[in-house]
């Protein structure tokens, strides 16, 4: 029984967690391609580069979701508090 | 759903008590397969590069070029480690190209060792490059406050590559399979030629983060 409780408690907060986890970094990648969109707009010349160091900003602003989303599949299927047996 | 975790451990043969899961299998074969295509590409090179050797000749001076933007030295010292860490990661991101192949770096433990290569690779060559006695000074710089924090983030750094790069290839192949599973057939095409798109980055990414890190070790650029 406590089991189910904790499998119940767990899908929300994955869910949670992926679905507020997103938010942030959402806005955080839309501002920073919007910055780099104004840059490569204000000098065409230097857009490798930029769109270089962009590549690598955007992955790693990614990578606060993807912490949420680990956390997530561990609660799913690694939690430490399911008793198994 | 229990073929989706993430975290499962695939146990294709024993050696002894040690148990080789299926990815090491497929890291092996990867290494295998770099080690004797390029050891055979670059037996005989001559001055006139054929068409192997002129785009070995390119990746190599590619991966110079932005050792030495990232890190403001002479990049030789460092091409043998970061451009085989760079290689491999490629490769093993782009491998589930293959039918029936899973990326390698789509589980923990892979780039659990990769991150640990970096980890090792950055204190060791601190040490070489400055001496003990100051590396180890380095770590109380600019204020010996902060040593607690520079030491966790020794810490939360590596532990962020291992797992920036697990999470990312391997929520890429999540959503193929809920896609696969939700659509059918040919559905997911699109996300895997995206896929092409995230192993390349995400291998350059591991690549320069972790110059980025040797850099720092040698004291050559600050600390990301």
């Amino acid at each position: 029984m406590p089991n189910d409780l904790i499998a119940v408690c767990s899908i929300i907060g994955a869910a949670l967690a992926v679905s507020f986890g997103a938010i942030g970094p959402a806005l955080g990648e839309g501002r920073a391609v919007a910055a780099a969109m104004d840059a490569i707009a204000r000098q065409p010349d230097s857009a490798a580069t930029l769109s270089r160091t962009l590549f690598v900003g955007l992955a790693m602003i990614e990578t606060m979701a993807i912490y949420c989303l680990v956390v997530a599949l561990l609660l799913l299927y690694a939690n430490p508090f399911v008793v198994h047996g | 759903m229990i073929d989706a975790d993430p975290f499962a451990a695939h146990v294709v043969f024993r050696v002894g008590p040690v148990a080789v899961g299926r990815v090491v299998v497929t890291t092996w074969m990867i290494m295998a397969a770099l080690s004797l295509g390029l050891g055979l590409a670059t037996r005989r090179m001559p001055a006139q590069p054929g068409r192997v050797q002129a785009v070995l000749e390119m990746l190599v001076e590619g991966i110079c070029a932005q050792i030495e933007e990232t890190m403001q030295v002479p990049p030789r010292p460092y091409l043998p480690l970061l451009g085989t860490l760079f290689l491999f990661v490629l490769v093993a991101n782009l491998s589930p190209m293959l039918p029936g192949v899973q990326a390698p770096t789509a589980r923990l433990e892979t780039t659990a060792a990769l991150a640990l290569v970096v980890f090792i690779a950055g204190h060791a060559l601190g040490i070489r490059t400055r001496g003990l006695k100051r590396y180890l000074q380095h770590y109380l710089e600019p204020n010996p406050l902060l040593l607690p924090l520079t030491l966790l983030s020794e810490i939360t750094r590596t532990f962020a590559l291992m797992v920036r790069l697990f999470g990312n290839i391997m929520s890429h192949e999540l959503v193929i399979a809920v896609v696969l599973g939700l659509a059918g057939l040919l559905v997911p095409v699109p996300i895997m030629a995206l896929g092409l798109l995230i192993g390349a980055v995400q291998a350059y990414i591991f690549a320069i983060l972790a110059a980025v890190f040797l850099g720092a070790a040698v004291g050559a650029v600050e600390a990301g």
